[in-house]
């Protein structure tokens, strides 16, 4: 009954006992933010500042 | 108005629950466009036309319009429209004038919900409504409901989406500690405009909504994994089982929780609501129980964002608003939403 994922998934884990945000862009870039707001601004902003070997935040 | 979330059009919208729609004349507003829902006598299909006369603007849905066959009488002066809107007699003459007709709008009648296509007609294809099967599969039950809200749709999409409200607004029916307290994970699916939301509690308090109806007395595992097809079809899997037990199924009880929300003005959403189970499905306390205990739940958030409507309205403009983590998939949603109703707006491009 669940939708299967079709494309291009953008993934933020909110890291549990912390107040941490970790993101993962479709193309493997990842980044830590402790607000929603930034981390979408960061998020969306691909490819602008999203380094793939997860150098991002 | 402030906080006015733009409408998405070239979108499937539920205008009503399948047990709604029948001989008599329904009127919904969907998109902001009154609309006019009866089934054919013959075979039983939903129709879904403009709720206007092209006469006088009399609306079709109030009395005394009525049906005649599949056709609809106006009752104002008996204008009256096949299932295609096309107007087939006007009184005392034999001609009817070519531009005397009304819009029909397409519809899909999936897994008990009547959708229509909001938009351009031509772009409508049924095979893209989003489907909430259990709705109106065998073994499943299901109770259900609408509620009208005085509230812009995003409010409630706001709502729906970050579930540790349940703590504060539904505590004592959905609501316990942990819910409020429990990290997310938020998914995107950018193609398919879905936004999901999972929250996993590995030893929580069991709520009165669950304890009662489940018979689960201690403390258990709970998932709420939420799937958002954005705009309008919400999808709350929803998993219990005894704590330790997670993983064993057999113990587990799974229910869908699934809402539609569909625009319906500025300022006023439609709030379709179910619970369905695949357990305990011939107990009739059980269903009412649930009935009972989720309206009151869905009443609660449709008091809580009638005020909270009330309340933007006497802010100033360019007030501000701060979001935290539980907000990640709020603020997700928002954005699918800002370009739907991008991509909705823009002109077709002529095919050549």
């Amino acid at each position: 009954m669940t939708a299967a994922r079709t494309g291009e998934v953008y993934r933020v884990d909110w890291l549990p006992g912390t107040d941490v945000l970790h993101g993962t862009c479709h193309c493997g870039a990842e980044h830590t933010a402790e607000d929603p707001v930034a981390m979408w601004a960061w998020m969306l902003a691909h490819p602008d500042g999203h380094d793939p070997r997860g150098n991002g935040s | 108005m402030p906080h006015t979330t733009a409408f998405a059009r070239n979108q499937w919208y539920v205008a009503a629950h399948a047990h709604e729609v029948g001989r008599e004349l329904l009127g919904r507003t969907v998109l902001g466009e009154p609309l006019v829902l009866y089934r054919t006598e013959e075979d039983g299909t939903a129709v879904a036309l403009h709720d206007r006369c092209v006469h006088r603007r009399y609306p079709l849905s109030e009395a005394p319009t009525r049906l005649d066959g599949d056709r609809i009488v106006c009752g104002y002066h008996g204008f009256t429209y096949d299932t295609t809107g096309t107007c087939v007699y006007v009184p005392g003459q034999k001609r009817v004038p070519r531009t005397a007709r009304v819009a029909s709008y397409p519809v899909a009648e999936r897994d008990s919900l009547v959708w229509v296509w909001i938009g351009d007609p031509a772009l409508a294809d049924p095979d893209a409504v989003p489907r909430a099967r259990h709705l109106d599969s065998p073994g499943w039950v299901t109770v259900r409901g609408m509620e009208p809200i005085d509230c812009d749709y995003g409010l409630l999409v706001d709502n729906l989406l970050d579930l540790s409200h349940e703590t504060y607004l539904h505590g004592g029916y959905i609501g316990t500690p942990e819910v409020a307290e429990t990290p997310i994970t938020t998914e995107v699916d950018e193609d398919a405009g879905i936004v999901r939301v999972g929250r996993h509690m590995a030893d929580a308090e069991c709520p009165p909504f669950y304890a009662r109806s489940t018979g689960l007395a201690g403390r258990i595992s709970r998932r709420q994994d939420i799937e958002y097809h954005a705009p309008c079809l919400y999808l709350l899997h929803s998993r219990i089982a005894p704590a330790g037990a997670d993983g064993d199924d057999s113990r587990a009880f799974r229910t869908e929780i699934t809402y539609a929300i569909t625009p319906s003005a500025d300022g006023r959403v439609y709030d379709f609501w179910a619970v369905s189970r695949d357990w305990a499905t011939d107990d009739a306390e059980v269903t009412e129980f649930l009935r009972a205990n989720n309206h009151t739940v869905v009443m609660q958030d449709v008091d809580a964002l009638n005020l909270l409507q009330r309340s933007l309205g006497a802010e100033r403009a360019g007030y501000q608003e701060l979001s935290i983590n539980i907000d990640t998939g709020g603020l997700a949603a928002r954005r699918i939403l800002a370009r739907l109703a991008e991509e909705g707006d823009k002109p077709v491009e002529p095919v050549s």
